[in-house]
């Protein structure tokens, strides 16, 4: 009994660490933070505090945002583990990364 | 939101036109138009019987709405207003680019509409980034395939100008500028063996075709392919928006010009104090001193464009 509440507990613990969002916003051509390390199955947030507008794209293509106006928000879950750099499409100068840890 | 632009700018402008005097004329001194038509040799080509006139606009972002210039619809109906009322009748409107703010449907269908009340022969555009967003260049060609080819690209004759069309702002790359592409610059080779030397050409693009500030993305990472294939013409001017502010540059026979926007203005490269490229808020009763539009002038004979740049506030 003792040992599958310890086990509830930790998958707990674990659905919890997965679940927190993380917030990437962009403020003055820049995402903030810049880099960022998440559990694998997390959810990142980005959103566009600027005037002008951003739309962000993977470096593998493997998601790829609307174009985001003034307080539109883009949701992504990383289901798979590894480094997943990104760019705004528009601003190309303007780079980020999200490190997905297991 | 930003500090005013620098009040000196247009003084720092009008150095560069004197700096590059030979290749173009240039009218636009402390924002006061000036009669159309004074050339290098001091013709009024706005006289001639041989001249062709024709007018850029650029940056409509129609869908705009934000404080730096909540009515952009306004003002490309002011701007048409004043192309209307011009003493020469123009022959054609080229917009170059950022014709809607979101690419939404609604948006091109009213910039289509608003354009159509400039009374010219034609309007042409070409594609700014903000054409492109979500379905690529789907929502743009619904409204503006100039030439039936669902393409952004494309060229054609008028008043004896060869005008070429060319779209870069698809083929942005991470932490570089944008591109032509390889496909589109092929399509560049064969469309100009069929040009003669000696007629003049327009090259319309939205982005600027040479690097003015690449930390800001200003620039076309291909552009010299394109430059080096224009070369060998004599008379070259190429039109670009996108930096929403009056910048040239002069390389041999091609001459290279950026143009206000009609929406709102943005810093200048590198601007002290601003970090980024983003809409500048300018104080109420500045703002139709920075937007504007432009006219152009071809004279047969000669390789050098006439322009004046006139803002929405002229006298």
């Amino acid at each position: 009994m003792k040992s599958s509440i310890a086990l509830l507990t930790l998958l707990a613990a674990a659905f919890n660490a997965q679940a927190a969002d993380v917030t990437v916003e962009i403020k003055r051509f820049l995402f903030e933070p810049k880099e960022i390390t998440v559990a694998l199955g997390a959810k990142v947030v980005f959103i566009n505090r600027d005037e002008t507008l951003h739309q962000i794209k993977a470096d593998d293509g493997s998601f790829v945002s609307k174009a985001l106006d003034t307080d539109d928000r883009h949701e992504q879950v990383f289901a798979t583990a590894g480094d997943f750099g990104y760019v705004c499409t528009l601003h190309p100068f303007m780079t980020g990364i999200v490190h997905v840890k297991k | 939101m930003h500090e005013p632009l620098d009040p000196s700018r247009r003084k720092t402008l009008g150095c560069l036109a004197a700096w590059s005097g030979a290749a173009v004329v240039w009218t636009l001194v402390g924002g006061v138009p000036r009669a159309l038509g004074a050339t290098s040799s001091g013709i009024a080509a706005g006289t001639s019987q041989h001249a062709f006139s024709f007018a850029q606009i650029s940056d409509t972002h129609i869908g705009f709405n934000k404080p730096a210039n909540p009515d952009v619809v306004g003002c490309l109906r002011r701007a048409a207003a004043d192309l209307n009322a011009l003493p020469q009748r123009l022959d054609l409107v080229v917009h170059t680019g950022d014709v809607s703010h979101l690419s939404k449907p609604e948006e091109f269908g009213q910039a289509h509409e608003l354009l159509s009340e400039i009374r010219v022969d034609r309007v042409h555009t070409v594609p700014g980034e903000h054409d492109a967003l979500d379905d690529g260049l789907n929502g743009y060609l619904k409204q503006f395939d100039h030439d039936g080819k669902n393409r952004a690209w494309y060229s054609f004759d008028q008043g004896g100008v060869h005008f070429i069309g060319l779209s870069n702002v698809l083929g942005f790359k991470m932490g570089t500028m944008t591109a032509l592409g390889d496909e589109q610059l092929a399509w560049l080779k064969q469309d100009l063996a069929h040009v003669s030397h000696s007629t003049p050409i327009v090259v319309l693009a939205h982005i600027p075709m040479w690097t003015v500030y690449a930390q800001w993305g200003w620039g076309t990472a291909d552009a010299g392919q394109a430059l080096a294939l224009l070369k060998r013409h004599g008379s070259v001017t190429v039109l670009n928006g996108h930096i929403h502010q009056v910048l040239q540059k002069v390389e041999g026979n091609v001459a290279l010009h950026t143009a206000m926007s009609l929406a709102y203005p943005l810093p200048t490269p590198g601007q002290e104090g601003i970090g980024e490229p983003g809409p500048v808020k300018v104080p109420a009763g500045e703002l139709g001193k920075l937007i504007g539009t432009r006219e152009l002038t071809v004279v047969r004979g000669k390789h050098e464009l006439a322009m004046i740049d006139t803002p929405l506030d002229h006298a």
